[in-house]
Protein backbone atom coordinates (compact mmCIF):
# COMPACT_ATOMS: atom_id res chain seq x y z
CA UNK A 1 0.00 0.00 0.00
CA UNK A 2 1.20 3.44 -0.60
CA UNK A 3 2.24 5.40 2.10
CA UNK A 4 -0.33 8.15 1.49
CA UNK A 5 -3.49 5.50 1.81
CA UNK A 6 -1.87 3.45 4.83
CA UNK A 7 -1.60 7.15 6.34
CA UNK A 8 -5.00 8.23 5.59
CA UNK A 9 -6.13 4.72 6.68
CA UNK A 10 -4.32 5.06 10.09
CA UNK A 11 -5.62 8.71 10.74
CA UNK A 12 -9.80 8.04 10.36
CA UNK A 13 -9.33 4.65 12.05
CA UNK A 14 -6.92 4.05 14.65
CA UNK A 15 -5.02 7.14 15.57
CA UNK A 16 -8.96 8.70 15.77
CA UNK A 17 -9.86 6.39 18.38
CA UNK A 18 -6.87 6.44 20.08
CA UNK A 19 -6.91 10.36 20.12
CA UNK A 20 -10.63 9.53 21.49
CA UNK A 21 -9.71 7.47 24.21
CA UNK A 22 -7.08 9.58 25.37
CA UNK A 23 -9.35 12.59 25.48
CA UNK A 24 -12.12 10.52 27.58
CA UNK A 25 -9.66 9.11 29.18
CA UNK A 26 -8.12 12.54 30.84
CA UNK A 27 -11.52 14.10 31.07
CA UNK A 28 -12.41 10.88 33.68
CA UNK A 29 -9.55 11.54 35.17
CA UNK A 30 -10.23 15.16 36.29
CA UNK A 31 -13.42 13.83 38.25
CA UNK A 32 -11.64 10.76 39.51
CA UNK A 33 -12.33 10.19 43.39
CA UNK A 34 -10.01 12.20 45.57
CA UNK A 35 -9.69 14.99 43.17
CA UNK A 36 -11.88 17.99 44.20
CA UNK A 37 -9.28 18.69 47.69
CA UNK A 38 -6.21 18.55 45.09
CA UNK A 39 -8.15 21.17 42.61
CA UNK A 40 -9.28 22.92 45.31
CA UNK A 41 -5.96 23.53 46.68
CA UNK A 42 -4.37 24.73 43.63
CA UNK A 43 -6.85 26.62 42.22
CA UNK A 44 -6.01 29.08 45.20
CA UNK A 45 -2.77 28.53 44.69
CA UNK A 46 -2.43 32.29 42.60
CA UNK A 47 -3.60 33.54 46.25
CA UNK A 48 0.15 32.79 47.83
CA UNK A 49 3.89 34.08 46.59
CA UNK A 50 2.57 36.83 45.08
CA UNK A 51 5.37 39.25 46.35
CA UNK A 52 8.38 36.73 46.62
CA UNK A 53 9.66 33.28 45.44
CA UNK A 54 8.48 30.63 48.45
CA UNK A 55 11.87 29.93 49.96
CA UNK A 56 12.24 33.61 51.10
CA UNK A 57 8.63 33.55 52.81
CA UNK A 58 9.57 31.59 56.21
CA UNK A 59 12.64 33.26 56.59
CA UNK A 60 11.51 36.55 56.10
CA UNK A 61 8.54 36.43 58.08
CA UNK A 62 10.24 34.82 61.03
CA UNK A 63 12.93 37.67 61.42
CA UNK A 64 10.26 40.17 61.24
CA UNK A 65 8.03 38.17 63.79
CA UNK B 1 35.11 34.32 31.15
CA UNK B 2 31.30 34.35 29.73
CA UNK B 3 31.39 37.79 29.60
CA UNK B 4 34.69 37.76 26.91
CA UNK B 5 32.40 34.76 25.14
CA UNK B 6 30.29 37.40 24.82
CA UNK B 7 32.22 40.28 23.49
CA UNK B 8 33.40 37.51 21.01
CA UNK B 9 30.80 36.59 20.14
CA UNK B 10 28.85 39.95 19.39
CA UNK B 11 31.70 40.78 17.99
CA UNK B 12 31.83 38.02 15.29
CA UNK B 13 28.36 38.86 14.60
CA UNK B 14 28.84 42.74 13.93
CA UNK B 15 31.20 42.06 11.50
CA UNK B 16 29.45 39.54 9.32
CA UNK B 17 26.48 41.86 9.67
CA UNK B 18 28.66 44.58 7.94
CA UNK B 19 29.80 42.21 5.19
CA UNK B 20 26.56 41.14 4.30
CA UNK B 21 25.25 44.44 4.47
CA UNK B 22 27.84 45.51 1.83
CA UNK B 23 26.78 42.39 -0.41
CA UNK B 24 23.39 42.74 0.02
CA UNK B 25 21.19 41.68 -2.88
CA UNK B 26 18.60 44.24 -2.52
CA UNK B 27 17.54 47.00 -0.23
CA UNK B 28 15.36 45.20 2.77
CA UNK B 29 18.35 42.93 3.57
CA UNK B 30 21.00 45.65 3.62
CA UNK B 31 18.72 47.57 5.81
CA UNK B 32 17.91 44.55 8.06
CA UNK B 33 21.71 43.67 7.89
CA UNK B 34 22.84 47.22 8.86
CA UNK B 35 20.11 46.59 12.30
CA UNK B 36 22.00 43.54 12.78
CA UNK B 37 24.57 45.02 12.89
CA UNK B 38 24.00 48.27 15.58
CA UNK B 39 22.03 46.27 17.84
CA UNK B 40 24.74 43.38 17.56
CA UNK B 41 27.36 46.92 18.60
CA UNK B 42 25.29 48.20 20.97
CA UNK B 43 24.79 44.78 23.17
CA UNK B 44 28.67 44.57 22.63
CA UNK B 45 29.37 48.05 24.39
CA UNK B 46 26.80 47.27 26.79
CA UNK B 47 28.22 43.94 27.39
CA UNK B 48 32.06 45.40 27.86
CA UNK B 49 30.83 48.40 30.28
CA UNK B 50 29.40 45.82 32.79
CA UNK B 51 31.97 43.39 32.21
CA UNK B 52 33.90 41.84 35.09
CA UNK B 53 31.07 43.44 37.26
CA UNK B 54 30.00 40.60 40.38
CA UNK B 55 26.41 39.40 38.97
CA UNK B 56 24.67 38.83 42.04
CA UNK B 57 21.28 37.19 41.34
CA UNK B 58 18.62 37.43 44.25
CA UNK B 59 17.03 34.25 44.24
CA UNK B 60 14.66 35.57 47.34
CA UNK B 61 13.30 38.12 44.45
CA UNK B 62 11.23 37.68 41.41
CA UNK B 63 13.11 39.16 37.86
CA UNK B 64 10.12 41.67 37.51
CA UNK B 65 12.87 44.56 35.57
CA UNK B 66 12.05 42.06 32.24
CA UNK B 67 8.23 42.07 33.00
CA UNK B 68 8.32 45.93 33.72
CA UNK B 69 10.09 46.11 30.08
CA UNK B 70 7.38 44.16 28.70
CA UNK B 71 4.60 46.11 30.28
CA UNK B 72 6.16 48.92 28.02
CA UNK B 73 6.63 47.93 24.90
CA UNK B 74 3.31 46.17 25.23
CA UNK B 75 1.47 49.54 24.99
CA UNK B 76 4.27 50.88 22.76
CA UNK B 77 3.72 48.61 20.30
CA UNK B 78 -0.49 48.44 20.94
CA UNK B 79 -0.54 51.56 19.72
CA UNK B 80 1.81 51.69 16.99
CA UNK B 81 0.14 48.96 15.92
CA UNK B 82 -3.25 50.28 15.86
CA UNK B 83 -2.14 53.36 14.54
CA UNK B 84 -0.90 51.70 11.50
CA UNK B 85 -4.66 50.20 11.54
CA UNK B 86 -6.77 53.71 11.52
CA UNK B 87 -3.87 54.52 8.79
CA UNK B 88 -4.78 51.37 6.30
CA UNK B 89 -8.63 51.41 7.07
CA UNK B 90 -8.26 55.36 6.18
CA UNK B 91 -6.63 54.53 3.08
CA UNK B 92 -9.20 51.81 1.71
CA UNK B 93 -12.40 54.84 2.43
CA UNK B 94 -10.08 57.07 0.94
CA UNK B 95 -8.11 56.07 -1.50
CA UNK B 96 -5.90 59.82 -2.29
CA UNK B 97 -4.59 58.43 1.34
CA UNK B 98 -1.73 56.29 -0.84
CA UNK B 99 0.72 59.26 -1.55
CA UNK B 100 1.98 59.01 -4.70
CA UNK B 101 5.51 60.45 -2.71
CA UNK B 102 5.42 56.84 -0.58
CA UNK B 103 4.31 54.84 -3.88
CA UNK B 104 6.08 51.38 -2.97
CA UNK B 105 6.68 51.95 0.56
CA UNK B 106 3.66 53.31 2.30
CA UNK B 107 0.96 52.15 0.07
CA UNK B 108 -1.66 49.64 1.21
CA UNK B 109 -0.35 46.22 0.48
CA UNK B 110 2.89 47.66 2.18
CA UNK B 111 1.30 48.59 5.48
CA UNK B 112 -0.92 45.95 6.02
CA UNK B 113 1.12 43.05 6.54
CA UNK B 114 3.04 45.89 9.03
CA UNK B 115 -0.68 46.35 10.60
CA UNK B 116 -1.44 42.49 11.37
CA UNK B 117 2.33 41.54 12.39
CA UNK B 118 2.56 44.74 14.53
CA UNK B 119 -0.38 43.86 16.85
CA UNK B 120 -0.43 40.46 16.31
CA UNK B 121 3.56 39.51 16.97
CA UNK B 122 4.74 42.47 18.24
CA UNK B 123 1.87 43.85 21.15
CA UNK B 124 -0.08 40.47 20.95
CA UNK B 125 3.84 38.79 21.76
CA UNK B 126 4.79 41.50 23.88
CA UNK B 127 1.76 40.60 26.62
CA UNK B 128 2.59 36.85 26.17
CA UNK B 129 6.03 37.26 26.91
CA UNK B 130 5.51 39.74 29.89
CA UNK B 131 2.36 37.51 31.19
CA UNK B 132 3.97 34.19 30.83
CA UNK B 133 6.53 35.40 33.02
CA UNK B 134 4.63 36.95 35.74
CA UNK B 135 2.15 34.33 35.99
CA UNK B 136 5.23 31.36 35.80
CA UNK B 137 6.97 33.24 38.60
CA UNK B 138 3.90 33.42 40.86
CA UNK B 139 2.33 30.13 40.17
CA UNK B 140 5.26 28.44 40.30
CA UNK B 141 6.45 30.33 43.61
CA UNK B 142 9.99 30.69 42.02
CA UNK B 143 12.35 33.07 40.49
CA UNK B 144 12.86 33.16 36.64
CA UNK B 145 14.97 30.28 35.33
CA UNK B 146 17.96 30.94 33.50
CA UNK B 147 19.39 34.82 34.98
CA UNK B 148 19.47 36.86 32.06
CA UNK B 149 18.11 34.68 29.58
CA UNK B 150 14.86 36.34 29.98
CA UNK B 151 16.54 39.76 28.79
CA UNK B 152 17.86 37.88 25.85
CA UNK B 153 14.10 36.97 24.96
CA UNK B 154 12.84 40.39 25.13
CA UNK B 155 15.38 42.33 23.11
CA UNK B 156 15.63 39.25 20.48
CA UNK B 157 11.48 39.94 20.03
CA UNK B 158 11.86 43.49 19.80
CA UNK B 159 14.55 42.92 17.29
CA UNK B 160 12.86 40.27 15.44
CA UNK B 161 9.73 43.13 15.50
CA UNK B 162 12.08 45.52 14.14
CA UNK B 163 13.84 43.83 11.35
CA UNK B 164 10.43 42.74 10.36
CA UNK B 165 8.61 45.88 9.89
CA UNK B 166 11.64 47.46 8.56
CA UNK B 167 11.60 44.49 5.81
CA UNK B 168 7.82 44.98 5.49
CA UNK B 169 7.87 48.53 3.76
CA UNK B 170 11.08 47.88 2.06
CA UNK B 171 9.37 44.75 0.11
CA UNK B 172 10.84 41.65 1.90
CA UNK B 173 8.34 39.34 2.69
CA UNK B 174 7.74 35.55 2.26
CA UNK B 175 3.76 36.22 1.04
CA UNK B 176 2.73 33.83 4.11
CA UNK B 177 -0.11 35.39 5.96
CA UNK B 178 0.90 36.21 9.19
CA UNK B 179 4.42 34.42 8.63
CA UNK B 180 5.55 36.91 5.99
CA UNK B 181 9.26 37.00 7.91
CA UNK B 182 12.18 35.91 5.40
CA UNK B 183 14.41 33.34 6.60
CA UNK B 184 16.99 34.96 8.33
CA UNK B 185 13.98 36.63 10.44
CA UNK B 186 12.19 33.18 10.71
CA UNK B 187 15.79 31.67 11.90
CA UNK B 188 15.72 34.47 14.99
CA UNK B 189 12.42 33.88 15.81
CA UNK B 190 13.22 30.01 16.08
CA UNK B 191 16.34 30.56 18.53
CA UNK B 192 14.19 33.69 20.63
CA UNK B 193 11.36 31.36 20.83
CA UNK B 194 13.53 28.43 21.88
CA UNK B 195 15.29 30.63 24.55
CA UNK B 196 11.18 31.53 25.82
CA UNK B 197 10.42 27.34 26.30
CA UNK B 198 13.75 27.14 27.94
CA UNK B 199 12.86 30.13 30.58
CA UNK B 200 9.55 29.03 31.07
CA UNK B 201 10.02 25.08 31.11
CA UNK B 202 13.26 25.71 33.43
CA UNK B 203 10.78 28.01 35.88
CA UNK B 204 8.34 25.10 35.84
CA UNK B 205 11.45 22.72 36.88
CA UNK B 206 12.04 24.37 39.86
CA UNK B 207 8.56 25.16 40.98
CA UNK B 208 7.85 24.64 44.72
CA UNK B 209 4.30 24.59 44.03
CA UNK B 210 3.48 20.85 44.00
CA UNK B 211 1.08 21.60 41.09
CA UNK B 212 1.11 23.57 37.97
CA UNK B 213 -1.70 26.08 37.55
CA UNK B 214 -3.98 25.48 34.51
CA UNK B 215 -2.48 29.44 32.95
CA UNK B 216 0.91 27.77 32.85
CA UNK B 217 -0.76 24.48 30.69
CA UNK B 218 -2.34 27.01 28.06
CA UNK B 219 1.21 29.13 28.15
CA UNK B 220 3.13 26.24 27.67
CA UNK B 221 1.14 24.90 24.84
CA UNK B 222 1.20 27.69 23.07
CA UNK B 223 4.97 27.93 23.53
CA UNK B 224 5.49 24.55 22.13
CA UNK B 225 2.44 24.70 19.23
CA UNK B 226 3.73 27.87 17.70
CA UNK B 227 7.36 26.44 17.44
CA UNK B 228 6.33 23.55 15.45
CA UNK B 229 3.95 25.72 13.05
CA UNK B 230 6.52 28.20 12.96
CA UNK B 231 9.19 25.30 11.95
CA UNK B 232 6.71 23.62 9.27
CA UNK B 233 5.17 26.51 7.76
CA UNK B 234 8.55 28.25 6.96
CA UNK B 235 10.45 25.70 5.09
CA UNK B 236 11.90 27.45 2.68
CA UNK B 237 15.40 27.74 1.06
CA UNK B 238 17.16 31.08 0.37
CA UNK B 239 18.14 32.28 -2.71
CA UNK B 240 21.41 33.58 -1.85
CA UNK B 241 22.56 33.85 2.38
CA UNK B 242 22.85 37.69 1.13
CA UNK B 243 19.18 38.01 -0.51
CA UNK B 244 15.89 38.54 1.20
CA UNK B 245 14.04 35.94 -1.46
CA UNK B 246 13.28 32.43 -0.60
CA UNK B 247 11.81 29.42 -2.31
CA UNK B 248 9.10 27.57 -0.27
CA UNK B 249 9.58 23.81 -0.15
CA UNK B 250 5.99 22.84 -0.78
CA UNK B 251 4.11 24.41 -3.40
CA UNK B 252 0.41 24.34 -4.84
CA UNK B 253 -2.51 22.83 -2.74
CA UNK B 254 -0.03 21.61 -0.10
CA UNK B 255 1.53 24.39 0.70
CA UNK B 256 -1.82 26.34 0.62
CA UNK B 257 -2.69 23.90 3.23
CA UNK B 258 0.54 23.85 5.24
CA UNK B 259 0.02 27.85 5.06
CA UNK B 260 -3.61 27.79 7.06
CA UNK B 261 -2.72 24.66 9.06
CA UNK B 262 -0.36 27.45 10.42
CA UNK B 263 -3.00 30.08 9.47
CA UNK B 264 -5.88 29.01 11.97
CA UNK B 265 -3.30 27.66 14.58
CA UNK B 266 -1.70 30.79 15.22
CA UNK B 267 -5.29 32.26 15.96
CA UNK B 268 -5.98 28.56 18.00
CA UNK B 269 -2.25 28.98 19.76
CA UNK B 270 -1.09 32.18 19.95
CA UNK B 271 -4.04 34.75 20.32
CA UNK B 272 -6.47 31.77 22.14
CA UNK B 273 -4.18 29.38 24.06
CA UNK B 274 -1.76 31.95 25.27
CA UNK B 275 -4.53 34.49 26.39
CA UNK B 276 -6.48 31.86 27.70
CA UNK B 277 -2.99 30.82 30.26
CA UNK B 278 -3.75 35.42 30.66
CA UNK B 279 -7.12 34.77 31.61
CA UNK B 280 -6.95 32.14 33.81
CA UNK B 281 -4.71 33.48 35.96
CA UNK B 282 -5.48 37.57 35.80
CA UNK B 283 -9.63 37.66 35.74
CA UNK B 284 -9.44 35.00 39.30
CA UNK B 285 -6.64 37.65 40.79
CA UNK B 286 -8.80 40.73 39.79
CA UNK B 287 -11.75 39.12 40.81
CA UNK B 288 -10.31 37.98 44.25
CA UNK B 289 -12.03 34.08 44.12
CA UNK B 290 -10.72 31.30 42.46
CA UNK B 291 -11.68 30.11 38.98
CA UNK B 292 -15.29 28.76 39.09
CA UNK B 293 -14.34 25.49 37.98
CA UNK B 294 -10.97 23.75 37.80
CA UNK B 295 -12.24 20.77 36.42
CA UNK B 296 -13.90 22.25 33.70
CA UNK B 297 -10.19 24.48 33.02
CA UNK B 298 -8.92 20.91 32.92
CA UNK B 299 -11.61 19.92 30.13
CA UNK B 300 -11.57 23.10 28.24
CA UNK B 301 -7.64 22.93 27.96
CA UNK B 302 -7.94 19.22 26.62
CA UNK B 303 -10.77 19.76 24.21
CA UNK B 304 -9.00 22.82 22.95
CA UNK B 305 -6.07 20.83 22.15
CA UNK B 306 -7.43 17.94 20.22
CA UNK B 307 -9.63 19.69 18.40
CA UNK B 308 -8.31 23.46 17.38
CA UNK B 309 -5.29 21.65 15.54
CA UNK B 310 -7.58 20.20 12.56
CA UNK B 311 -9.62 23.12 12.02
CA UNK B 312 -7.20 25.00 9.24
CA UNK B 313 -8.68 23.23 6.22
CA UNK B 314 -11.82 25.56 7.04
CA UNK B 315 -9.74 28.70 5.29
CA UNK B 316 -9.83 26.68 1.91
CA UNK B 317 -13.39 25.30 1.38
CA UNK B 318 -13.88 25.53 -2.84
CA UNK B 319 -10.26 25.09 -3.84
CA UNK B 320 -8.15 22.72 -4.95
CA UNK B 321 -8.45 20.84 -1.30
CA UNK B 322 -10.00 17.64 -1.32
CA UNK B 323 -13.40 17.31 -0.18
CA UNK B 324 -13.04 15.02 2.85
CA UNK B 325 -10.11 17.60 4.66
CA UNK B 326 -12.40 20.48 4.01
CA UNK B 327 -15.51 18.58 5.60
CA UNK B 328 -12.71 17.50 8.02
CA UNK B 329 -11.71 21.12 8.99
CA UNK B 330 -15.52 22.22 9.24
CA UNK B 331 -16.62 19.62 11.54
CA UNK B 332 -13.71 20.07 13.85
CA UNK B 333 -14.33 23.86 13.92
CA UNK B 334 -18.18 23.32 14.82
CA UNK B 335 -17.12 21.19 17.56
CA UNK B 336 -14.46 23.91 18.87
CA UNK B 337 -18.23 25.71 20.29
CA UNK B 338 -17.89 23.26 23.14
CA UNK B 339 -14.55 24.12 24.97
CA UNK B 340 -15.04 27.66 23.51
CA UNK B 341 -18.43 28.03 25.32
CA UNK B 342 -17.12 25.82 28.30
CA UNK B 343 -13.99 28.52 28.73
CA UNK B 344 -16.13 31.43 28.57
CA UNK B 345 -18.80 30.18 31.05
CA UNK B 346 -15.98 29.25 33.30
CA UNK B 347 -14.42 33.00 33.16
CA UNK B 348 -18.27 34.78 33.59
CA UNK B 349 -19.04 32.32 36.43
CA UNK B 350 -15.42 33.20 38.24
CA UNK B 351 -17.23 36.38 39.31
CA UNK B 352 -20.14 34.56 40.45
CA UNK B 353 -20.93 35.85 43.70
CA UNK B 354 -18.83 39.22 43.23
CA UNK B 355 -20.69 40.28 40.17
CA UNK B 356 -21.12 43.81 42.58
CA UNK B 357 -17.27 44.26 41.04
CA UNK B 358 -18.71 45.13 37.44
CA UNK B 359 -20.27 48.21 39.06
CA UNK B 360 -17.18 49.36 40.72
CA UNK B 361 -14.28 48.14 39.07
CA UNK B 362 -13.41 48.89 35.73
CA UNK B 363 -10.71 46.68 34.71
CA UNK B 364 -13.02 43.23 35.83
CA UNK B 365 -15.61 45.31 33.68
CA UNK B 366 -12.88 45.01 30.64
CA UNK B 367 -11.82 41.01 31.54
CA UNK B 368 -15.93 40.50 31.78
CA UNK B 369 -16.31 42.08 28.20
CA UNK B 370 -13.31 40.74 26.56
CA UNK B 371 -14.65 36.69 27.76
CA UNK B 372 -17.59 37.87 26.34
CA UNK B 373 -16.29 38.70 22.87
CA UNK B 374 -14.27 35.90 23.36
CA UNK B 375 -17.48 33.51 23.36
CA UNK B 376 -19.00 35.72 20.45
CA UNK B 377 -16.36 35.52 17.87
CA UNK B 378 -15.81 31.96 19.19
CA UNK B 379 -19.33 31.53 18.69
CA UNK B 380 -18.96 33.54 14.89
CA UNK B 381 -16.01 31.47 13.71
CA UNK B 382 -17.20 28.31 13.52
CA UNK B 383 -20.45 29.24 12.33
CA UNK B 384 -18.55 30.81 9.06
CA UNK B 385 -16.54 27.70 8.65
CA UNK B 386 -19.76 25.78 7.92
CA UNK B 387 -19.70 25.39 4.12
CA UNK B 388 -22.66 27.07 3.07
CA UNK B 389 -22.05 30.17 5.52
CA UNK B 390 -18.23 30.72 3.97
CA UNK B 391 -19.78 30.89 0.15
CA UNK B 392 -21.40 34.04 1.13
CA UNK B 393 -18.76 35.06 3.64
CA UNK B 394 -15.26 34.03 1.92
CA UNK B 395 -13.46 36.87 0.82
CA UNK B 396 -15.93 39.28 2.21
CA UNK B 397 -15.10 42.18 4.76
CA UNK B 398 -17.09 39.52 7.31
CA UNK B 399 -13.93 37.67 7.69
CA UNK B 400 -12.06 41.22 8.53
CA UNK B 401 -14.85 42.27 11.08
CA UNK B 402 -14.86 38.64 12.43
CA UNK B 403 -10.94 38.67 13.29
CA UNK B 404 -11.38 42.01 14.89
CA UNK B 405 -14.26 41.40 16.80
CA UNK B 406 -11.74 38.88 18.70
CA UNK B 407 -8.30 40.57 18.23
CA UNK B 408 -9.89 43.91 19.54
CA UNK B 409 -12.81 42.37 21.99
CA UNK B 410 -11.10 39.49 23.27
CA UNK B 411 -6.94 40.05 22.64
CA UNK B 412 -6.92 43.47 23.20
CA UNK B 413 -9.26 44.22 26.06
CA UNK B 414 -7.69 41.20 28.22
CA UNK B 415 -4.58 42.88 27.30
CA UNK B 416 -5.69 46.46 28.59
CA UNK B 417 -6.64 44.31 31.60
CA UNK B 418 -3.90 42.86 32.17
CA UNK B 419 -1.84 45.92 32.02
CA UNK B 420 -3.82 48.14 34.46
CA UNK B 421 -3.67 44.57 37.09
CA UNK B 422 0.31 44.63 36.22
CA UNK B 423 1.53 47.96 36.32
CA UNK B 424 0.80 49.27 39.56
CA UNK B 425 2.14 45.73 41.31
CA UNK B 426 5.19 45.72 39.18
CA UNK B 427 5.87 49.54 40.17
CA UNK B 428 4.77 49.06 43.22
CA UNK B 429 2.34 52.10 43.24
CA UNK B 430 -0.75 52.55 45.59
CA UNK B 431 -3.63 51.89 42.84
CA UNK B 432 -3.80 53.51 39.18
CA UNK B 433 -3.76 57.26 38.43
CA UNK B 434 -7.24 57.12 37.44
CA UNK B 435 -9.96 54.80 37.43
CA UNK B 436 -12.02 57.78 35.81
CA UNK B 437 -9.35 57.17 32.88
CA UNK B 438 -10.28 53.49 32.54
CA UNK B 439 -13.46 53.95 32.39
CA UNK B 440 -13.28 56.31 29.18
CA UNK B 441 -11.10 53.49 27.73
CA UNK B 442 -13.52 51.41 28.06
CA UNK B 443 -16.77 52.83 26.49
CA UNK B 444 -13.81 54.75 23.84
CA UNK B 445 -12.52 50.65 23.03
CA UNK B 446 -16.18 49.04 23.55
CA UNK B 447 -18.10 51.48 20.77
CA UNK B 448 -14.80 51.87 18.75
CA UNK B 449 -15.16 47.42 18.14
CA UNK B 450 -19.41 47.74 18.04
CA UNK B 451 -18.78 50.20 14.98
CA UNK B 452 -16.01 48.25 13.42
CA UNK B 453 -17.41 44.88 14.04
CA UNK B 454 -21.14 45.90 12.76
CA UNK B 455 -20.43 47.75 9.82
CA UNK B 456 -18.01 44.76 8.56
CA UNK B 457 -21.02 42.38 9.08
CA UNK B 458 -22.82 44.96 6.86
CA UNK B 459 -20.46 45.59 4.25
CA UNK B 460 -19.58 41.93 4.12
CA UNK B 461 -22.97 40.39 3.79
CA UNK B 462 -23.44 43.17 1.27
CA UNK B 463 -20.47 42.74 -1.19
CA UNK B 464 -21.34 38.67 -0.60
CA UNK B 465 -25.17 39.35 -1.81
CA UNK B 466 -23.64 41.45 -4.64
CA UNK B 467 -21.15 39.46 -5.76
CA UNK B 468 -23.35 36.76 -6.27
CA UNK B 469 -26.27 38.04 -7.60
CA UNK B 470 -27.39 36.72 -10.92
CA UNK B 471 -29.97 38.55 -13.55
CA UNK B 472 -32.46 36.23 -15.49
CA UNK B 473 -29.95 35.15 -18.57
CA UNK B 474 -27.49 33.91 -15.69
CA UNK B 475 -25.64 36.73 -15.70
CA UNK B 476 -23.78 38.14 -12.92
CA UNK B 477 -25.46 41.62 -11.93
CA UNK B 478 -22.62 43.99 -10.17
CA UNK B 479 -19.30 44.62 -11.70
CA UNK B 480 -16.35 44.46 -8.59
CA UNK B 481 -16.23 48.00 -8.71
CA UNK B 482 -19.71 48.49 -7.85
CA UNK B 483 -18.87 46.79 -4.60
CA UNK B 484 -16.01 49.02 -3.92
CA UNK B 485 -18.46 51.78 -4.01
CA UNK B 486 -21.35 50.49 -2.17
CA UNK B 487 -19.03 49.90 0.88
CA UNK B 488 -17.86 53.42 1.07
CA UNK B 489 -20.02 54.81 3.96
CA UNK B 490 -19.04 51.04 6.17
CA UNK B 491 -15.43 52.23 5.44
CA UNK B 492 -15.94 55.57 6.94
CA UNK B 493 -17.26 53.96 9.77
CA UNK B 494 -14.72 51.25 10.36
CA UNK B 495 -11.94 53.54 10.24
CA UNK B 496 -14.04 56.01 12.84
CA UNK B 497 -14.62 52.90 15.26
CA UNK B 498 -10.32 51.90 14.83
CA UNK B 499 -9.89 55.50 15.53
CA UNK B 500 -11.79 55.12 18.74
CA UNK B 501 -10.12 52.15 19.72
CA UNK B 502 -6.70 53.93 19.04
CA UNK B 503 -8.16 57.13 21.21
CA UNK B 504 -8.30 54.51 24.37
CA UNK B 505 -5.39 52.99 23.90
CA UNK B 506 -3.71 56.44 24.29
CA UNK B 507 -5.67 56.84 27.07
CA UNK B 508 -4.68 54.26 28.79
CA UNK B 509 -1.02 55.30 28.09
CA UNK B 510 -1.35 58.76 29.84
CA UNK B 511 -2.98 56.92 32.63
CA UNK B 512 -0.16 54.16 33.40
CA UNK B 513 2.55 56.54 33.12
CA UNK B 514 0.95 58.57 35.60
CA UNK B 515 0.83 55.98 37.59
CA UNK B 516 4.28 55.70 37.71
CA UNK B 517 5.17 58.89 38.30
CA UNK B 518 2.48 60.39 40.29
CA UNK B 519 1.43 57.41 42.10
CA UNK B 520 2.91 57.53 45.64
CA UNK B 521 4.71 54.16 46.45
CA UNK B 522 2.79 51.02 47.75
CA UNK B 523 3.07 50.85 51.71
CA UNK B 524 5.07 47.74 52.08
CA UNK B 525 3.27 45.05 54.42
CA UNK B 526 6.19 44.00 56.08
CA UNK B 527 6.88 47.37 57.49
CA UNK B 528 3.44 47.75 58.79
CA UNK B 529 3.90 44.41 60.47
CA UNK B 530 5.17 45.72 64.65
CA UNK B 531 7.70 44.17 65.89
CA UNK B 532 6.87 42.00 68.71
Amino acid sequence: METYSFLRHMADSWFLLAMTLGFLGLCVWAFRPGSRKAHEDVANSIFRNDDRPADATPAQTRKEA
Amino acid sequence: MWDYLKLAGLGVLAVLAAIAANYAHDLAYQVNAITVMLAAGISFLFVLRTAGDPKTVNQAEYFDSVIRAGAIATSFWGVVGMLVGVVIASQLAFPQLNFEFLQGYGNFGRLRPLHTSAVIFAFGGNALIMSSFYIVQRTSAARLFGGSLGWFVFWGWQLVIVLAATGYVLGATQGKEYAEPVWYVDILITVVWVAFLIVFMGTLFKRKEPHIYVANWFLLAMIVTVAMLHLVNNAAIPVSIFSSQQVQVYSGVQDAMVQWWYGHNAVGFFLTAGFLGMMYYFVPKQAERPIYSYKLSIIHFWALIFLYIWAGPHHLHYTALPDWASTLGMVFSIMLWMPSWGGMINGLMTLSGAWDKLRTDPIIRMMVVSIGFYGMSTFEGPMMSIRAVNSLSHYTDWTIGHVHSGALGWNGMITFGVLYYLVPRLWNREGLYSLKLVSWHFWLATIGIVLYASSMWVTGIMEGLMWREVDANGFLVNAFADTVAAKFPMYVVRALGGGLFLTGALIMCYNLWMTVRAQPARASQHSAVPAE
